[in-house]
């Protein structure tokens, strides 16, 4: 009889069996490797060359050197990131002149354009400043704070008079000697090599302060202090705080000093020696003389 | 023979390479069902994390992480009948393990229920002239064995030391470092066929895994549904598989004698579709849901549809009474439980101390069989079920499973068997400088 009821035509129950090529394909997938290769190689290589095909052509690289360059400057250039103003502080006008000359000159400017640093460095390079701090303060102002030098003496260099400090360090000039009438003078060669025995002789002349007229290096070697009244001391390059030190003394003993005297010679320890104007030694010979005379016709 | 020596060894590598690796699948080739487990080895008690008994016999060094089944195609008794088919329901059940698992399989074990298995009682003897027995005495006593004409066109199976003896003690499970001036051995070998062994090699080599150790099915279902003392007392495992039935009769621990039914549930089935003219999916479907063996007053009025496609309606409405559809299948149970039985009285088997027999197989879920089996084999008669083994899926803990079970723990701590010691000097090849260091060795 034919079929009435419509069914669907008998088909063979799917087989189950994989392929031989499905089969070595599925275990290909579950060889751990190739689990590992597909899952990392693979995607890593895929960007590897897609990344140097873009980064092959100068143009790209141009590109994105350039967008970078600009987010960065966009970065940078944000106003919590700018510097408006600066303020100098601790040195005189010629000093902060030179300074400002070393420091940008347009504002505002990115902080991160400045190198504080090297303006530090820039800036204590200068002669009359000892140190300097330099810092992007609050409000977007440059600070720089200055420690100018203190010059403790007058360096005649020549025929120029220079201001010179403990360290020898040169920080100024001055046309004339009555400027800084305050500080000591010294001369001679290599005398700024050593301002600091200087600067003691100075301190160990006391009484004779007001009456010494500076300091003169003499043959590199060692110092005289030269008085008013063309009076010098030679001091000798060994000890030369004390043998004024006995100058000194000699002096508030004897007021040497006050006296016809030349040159009080120091360099000889064992024999100080004075030289005396040629009228005080004719007068002091005249004397001798008389007295002898006298001695003898008595 | 030497050749034979050579494969087992070469396959005991592979498994230990396997093991290294950690991962080993184990393929039980039915004729009815292709089941494939893949187990994951690391090591002793790794999965346990509650304190406690621990895992049972242990075998919790593995754990099974994918299985699946699939319905046997070109297997008939056992023996593989149609290598193409078979090939592609290997490749169905180990694509569908792997995935399960989540990892690429290599190697594989597989087990073997036909090829007519045949065992032989071997004995050895050795002089030890008063000296300890070491292990070199005990492959030599294993050498001496005289071996049985089994056949050119058989192979070795298993080859299992079950019972050392020395001068008067016997039943020494292990004579090394004893002294004694006699040892002497007793071994059980299994052959089979081995046109059947090459089939089922040649076969998972086409599926591109490697074959890393064979068994006979009857001997794992003995070793994962005997508990331990039916091992060590005496007992015999029946494996109503669908093509074949095997017998295996455990003693002391090892395996004395292996045989194999060339019938089994397919039978069953084949005789229910050409008694009541039904096709052979009805009929096992039948056989399964409504199976019997023992008829009951009731019976007579379950009436089953069998159903049917032809358009007759007469034919198509036909139904059976249970009690006929028991009529049917008794007899063939019987038939099969007899021959179990002539097997069995064959082997010495009511000499045994313990008389245990353990039903198992997907042929041993018929109700009553326990009642039947009784009756023919001996009153001592249990159903078994496999070993529970770490991470079986439940589809797979039944009796259908105790030799993919049994495979496993065969896989995961085996007999030692003849190959597994070392070779006795005069085997190896004659120019060998192995055997002259060997010679050395023995003689200072």
């Amino acid at each position: 009889m034919r079929r009435l009821i419509r069914r669907p035509a008998y088909v063979a129950p799917h087989d189950p069996a994989p392929s031989k090529l499905g089969y070595r394909w599925q275990r290909l997938l579950l060889t751990p490797g190739f689990r590992a290769t597909m899952r990392i190689g693979v995607p890593l290589a895929l960007i590897a060359i897609i990344a140097g095909t873009y980064f092959s052509k100068p143009e790209n690289r141009a590109a994105v050197v350039a967008q970078i360059e600009s987010v960065k400057q966009q970065f940078q250039d944000r106003p919590q990131f700018m510097v408006k103003a600066m303020t100098i502080t601790g040195a005189d006008q010629a000093t902060m002149t030179a300074v400002i000359g070393l420091l940008p000159s347009d504002y505002p400017v990115s902080s991160f354009d400045l190198d504080l640093e090297q303006t530090r460095r820039t800036i204590e390079a200068l002669d009359p400043i000892k140190s300097a701090s330099v810092r992007v303060g609050a409000a977007g102002t440059l600070e720089v704070r200055l420690v100018p030098r203190v010059p403790s003496a007058l360096w005649r260099d020549g025929a120029v008079l220079r201001l010179i400090d403990d360290e020898g360090v040169v920080s100024g000039v001055v046309a004339a000697r009555s400027e800084r009438l305050d500080l000591p003078l010294i001369a001679g060669d290599g005398a700024e090599q050593h301002i600091a025995e200087a600067l003691a002789l100075f301190a160990a002349a006391g009484p004779l302060g007001p009456r010494v007229r500076g300091l003169v290096r003499m043959g590199e070697r060692r110092w005289d202090i030269v008085l008013d009244r063309g009076q010098r001391i030679f001091l000798p390059s060994e000890g030369a705080v004390a043998a004024l030190d006995r100058v000194v003394a000699l002096n508030a003993a004897q007021d040497m000093l006050d006296r016809d005297v030349t040159v009080v010679d120091m360099r000889n320890a064992d024999r100080p020696t004075l030289r005396m104007n040629d009228e005080a030694v004719a007068a002091m010979r005249r004397t001798n003389e008389t007295v002898a005379t006298h001695g003898a016709g008595n | 023979m030497g050749d034979l020596y050579d494969n087992q060894r070469a396959m005991r590598q592979m498994r230990k390479a396997a093991m290294q690796r950690g991962v080993v699948a184990i393929l039980d080739v039915g004729t009815s069902k292709i089941a494939c487990l893949v187990l994951r080895f690391d090591g002793p008690e790794r999965f346990r994390n509650v304190d406690g008994v621990g895992s049972m016999a242990g075998q919790s060094q593995f754990r099974v992480i994918g299985a699946a089944t699939t319905r046997s195609r070109g297997v008939r008794f056992g023996e593989i009948d149609a290598m193409q088919e078979t090939e592609r329901a290997v490749r169905t059940v180990v694509q569908a393990a792997q995935k399960m698992a989540k990892v690429r399989v290599d190697h594989v074990i597989a087990s073997l229920s036909g090829g007519h298995p045949r065992s032989y009682g071997l004995a050895g003897a050795l002089d030890v002239s008063g000296g300890a027995v070491t292990e070199q005495d005990i492959s030599q006593v294993m050498a001496n064995c005289e071996v049985p004409d089994y056949g050119a066109d058989r192979e070795v199976l298993h080859a299992q030391p079950v019972n050392f003896a020395l001068d008067q003690r016997s039943g020494l499970a292990d004579p090394r470092g004893q002294i004694g001036h006699r040892l002497t051995t007793d071994m059980h070998m299994l052959t089979v066929d081995t046109a059947t062994l090459q089939n089922l090699f040649y076969c998972i080599k086409r599926c591109d895994l490697e074959l890393a150790g064979l068994a006979s099915s009857a001997y794992v279902s003995g070793m994962s549904s005997l508990v331990e003392d039916e091992q060590e007392l005496g007992a015999a495992c029946i494996d109503l598989g669908g093509g074949s039935t095997g017998i295996s009769v455990f003693m002391k621990k090892h395996m004395i004698y292996a045989d194999s039914v060339r019938m089994g549930g397919d039978h069953i089935t084949s005789d229910i579709s050409m008694g009541l003219q039904i096709p052979t999916a009805t009929a096992e479907r039948i056989k399964t849901f409504y199976g019997g063996v023992v008829a009951t007053g009731m019976d007579d009025r379950e009436m089953i549809e069998t159903g049917g496609e032809t358009g007759d309606w007469e034919h198509d409405r036909r139904t059976v009474s249970r009690a006929e559809l028991i009529g049917i299948m008794r007899p063939r149970v019987e038939e099969i439980l007899e021959e179990v039985r002539a097997r069995l009285d064959a082997a010495g088997f009511e000499h045994l101390a313990g008389q245990q027999i353990v039903l198992t197989g997907g042929g041993s879920q018929i109700p009553g069989l326990d009642g039947l089996a009784s009756k023919i084999l001996g009153q001592q008669v249990r159903l078994g079920r496999p070993l529970r083994v770490q991470g079986l899926p439940q589809a797979a803990i039944g009796p259908a499973f105790s030799s993919a079970v049994g495979l496993s723990l065969f896989a995961s701590n085996p007999q030692d068997e003849w190959w597994d010691f070392e070779i006795p000097a005069d085997r190896y090849p004659a120019r060998s400088l192995k055997r002259a260091v060997k010679w050395f060795k023995d003689n200072w």
